[in-house]
């Protein structure tokens, strides 16, 4: 297949902006497109598509958007095709986007259609079709090298820095659904979470409790901290399987992959699936009574002690600090 | 119901990863079930029996691996767990990506004609979150990733499936034949309502152990075996790992005292506070 060495980018939209979490793959795009000597295309599907293309053309690259009955919500049965055909028609060399529920769930279907290798969770650019990326929950750097003419890849957001608009707008062009079929999936319902606080993937501190909070209500202290320092709350598996917080709070392999300035992880031993979530923090604090927690070998700084000991302390001594700071 | 469920040996993630050179020693590696797999074969299982009649089965299970013949070990354990016949399809395990693992399993449905795919959402070693939807695509079936329960709807006809999603919990109907990849909590106890078990039955949580009656059962159960040249032939890896190395260590930390001493050190050395 003729390539152009364009770079078509699935970006996500809230509102009229563009998520936060497409940030970074836009700065993935951009060096990916100069890598294959192309152009970028930022790509938003769905109703406010064309309110958020302003937003979006900020960022300098060329603006597609496709609405229309069918496509209210991210279904990979109908995203898929879409994204599929506009890769043929502008002859992309590269499909990429977050590596966000979405994402990972729509692209491996494009790389279905077409006949694509792909590269998951990618955390650098080694290359035109060579990347890094984690496996074995972080364990191991793989470069893997795509073989395909077309390569088909999902960002790993905190693996990229997010991109800042440039001076000049990008040209926004309005393109058709086509037909849509939605090989019988249907959305049904959305229970969307909301809270106050900053995203976890998107906060520069975060607090996480784990099993050792033994009950919901234990987790109010961390929270006081939370807010006391403008973060963001995260847990272990066994914390939210457990039932004691929500289950969209995990931190981990199958949780949320985080990279926060700080991360304070209280009453968590440490395992892999925990630490593949967190490791890349820039620091990180560990409050456990058990000296021989894992956790300790990722900690930049460790305390030994009780969650009941430890907390009500450190929530006055940042309050000083805070204080002392106005 | 008709299940196709897919099943992938990996290193035991527990067990430390050794080097040997720029490479793995997987010597002495203690292979295990991919977790999310295993408890795809327990989301069948409880798919596929009435839980409030003696777990009487209703319907079938067959679990398929693409592996060297070693992981008819795992299979067994499947078999052991519960599931009705499992293929073995021989491949090495170190020489295959996403697509031709995809591939042979668009293969097995063509000839097995499932109602359902299930498969784990992610492989504990690969971690490439693909084959799930790679299969769909391929097959052009609906899908529905990343499962968190699953309620049988429509006379057995569609599914409702519970998925955690970054802006909540989205319920997602897909008619039958699907793909289906399954995520933590479909283990949970009141994960999956297959319509003819009580909807109040609460399952023990995670997945079953076998029984010495299913381990003793299990060396019965027939094992098919294939070979991935004979479902794929002529295929070449469209995704190479070309090298791997140890990711950056941590530098070791420092304990602290106490927390006064904490909030200072993350105020004058780390400057995060
Ligand atoms: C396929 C798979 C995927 C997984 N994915 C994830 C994932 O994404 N994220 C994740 O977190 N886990 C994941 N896990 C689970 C993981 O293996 C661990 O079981 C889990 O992280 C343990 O959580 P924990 O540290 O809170 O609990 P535990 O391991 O039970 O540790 C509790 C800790 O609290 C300490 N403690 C107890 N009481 C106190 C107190 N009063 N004060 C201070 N400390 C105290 C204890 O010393 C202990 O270290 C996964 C597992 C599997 C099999
Ligand atoms: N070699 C394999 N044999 C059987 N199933 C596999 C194999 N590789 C991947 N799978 C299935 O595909 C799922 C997703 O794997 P992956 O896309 O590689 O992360 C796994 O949970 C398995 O169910």
């Amino acid at each position: 297949m003729e390539t152009s060495g364009t770079v078509l980018l699935l970006v996500e939209h809230v509102g009229d902006h563009l998520r936060t979490a497409s940030l970074p793959a836009i700065t993935f795009g951009r060096e990916a497109a100069a890598r294959h000597g192309g152009g970028l295309i930022l790509l938003l599907i769905g109703p406010g598509a064309s309110a958020a293309a302003a937003d979006a053309a900020t960022y300098g690259a060329q603006v597609l958007t496709v609405e229309g009955p069918g496509l209210e919500h991210p279904l990979a049965e109908t995203w898929a095709p879409i994204i599929a055909r506009i890769a043929r028609e502008q002859g992309a060399s590269v499909v990429a986007a977050t590596a966000t529920s979405t994402g990972k769930d729509v692209l491996p279907r494009v790389a279905a259609l077409l006949d694509a290798g792909m590269a998951s969770d990618v955390t650098g650019i080694a290359g035109p079709r060579t990347f890094q990326r984690p496996m074995q929950a972080g364990n191991i750097i793989a470069r893997i090298e795509v073989a395909t003419a077309i390569v088909v890849a999902s960002v790993r957001q905190t693996a990229f820095p997010p991109a800042h608009p440039v001076g000049a707008a990008g040209a926004i062009t309005a393109v058709a659904a086509g037909p849509i079929d939605p090989r019988g999936a249907a959305f049904v319902s959305l229970s969307a979470s909301d809270s106050a606080r900053p995203e976890l993937t998107d906060a520069k501190i975060i607090v996480s409790g784990g099993r050792g909070m033994r009950e919901g209500k234990n987790f109010k202290i961390l929270e006081e901290l939370t807010d006391l320092l403008g973060g963001a709350i995260g847990a272990s598996r066994a914390a939210t399987d457990a039932g004691l917080v929500p289950s969209d709070w995990q931190v981990g392999q199958t949780g949320k992959v985080v990279a926060p300035e700080l991360y304070i992880a209280v009453a968590i031993s440490g395992a892999i699936q925990h630490l593949a979530g967190m490791k890349g923090s820039k620091v990180i604090v560990a409050i456990n009574k058990d000296p021989e927690a894992p956790i300790f070998q990722v900690a930049d700084y460790g305390l030994v002690t009780t969650w009941e000991v430890a907390l009500p302390t450190l929530i006055a001594e940042v309050k000083k600090l805070k204080a002392a700071q106005l | 119901m008709k299940i196709l469920v897919t099943l992938k040996r990996v290193p035991d993630p527990e067990q430390k990863v050794k080097w040997k050179g720029n490479a793995l020693d997987l010597s002495g590696t203690n292979w295990v079930p991919n977790q999310f797999d295993e408890y795809a074969v327990e989301t069948a299982l409880r798919l596929t029996e009435n839980a409030s009649a003696g777990n009487a089965r209703d319907g079938e299970v067959v679990v398929a691996t693409i592996g060297p013949k070693d992981v008819s070990q795992q299979l067994r354990s499947a078999l052991a767990m519960g599931a009705d016949r499992a293929i073995l399809v021989d491949g090495s395990d170190d020489n295959l990506d996403a697509e031709l693992v995809a591939r042979a399993v668009v293969k097995l449905v063509e000839q097995e004609k499932p109602d359902l795919v299930l498969m784990g959402k992610l492989a504990a070693d690969s971690e490439d979150n693909q084959v799930g939807q790679l299969v769909a695509g391929y097959l052009n079936w609906p899908q529905a990733t990343f499962a968190a329960g699953i309620a049988v709807v429509d006379d057995g006809k569609a599914l409702h499936v519970i998925r955690e999603v970054d802006s909540g919990v989205e319920i997602k109907r897909v008619a039958l034949p699907a793909v289906v990849t399954v995520d933590l909590r479909i283990i949970a106890p009141q994960a999956i309502k297959n319509g003819k078990t009580a909807a109040t039955h609460a399952y023990a949580d995670g997945p079953r152990y076998a029984s010495l009656k299913g381990i003793m059962a299990a060396k019965k159960k027939p094992i098919a075996e294939t070979t991935l040249a004979a479902l794929v032939p002529g295929s070449a890896l469209r995704v190479k790992t070309v090298a791997i190395e140890a990711p950056p260590s941590r530098k070791a930390g420092v304990k602290v005292g106490s927390v006064e001493e904490l909030v200072q050190k993350l105020h004058n050395e780390a400057k995060v506070l």
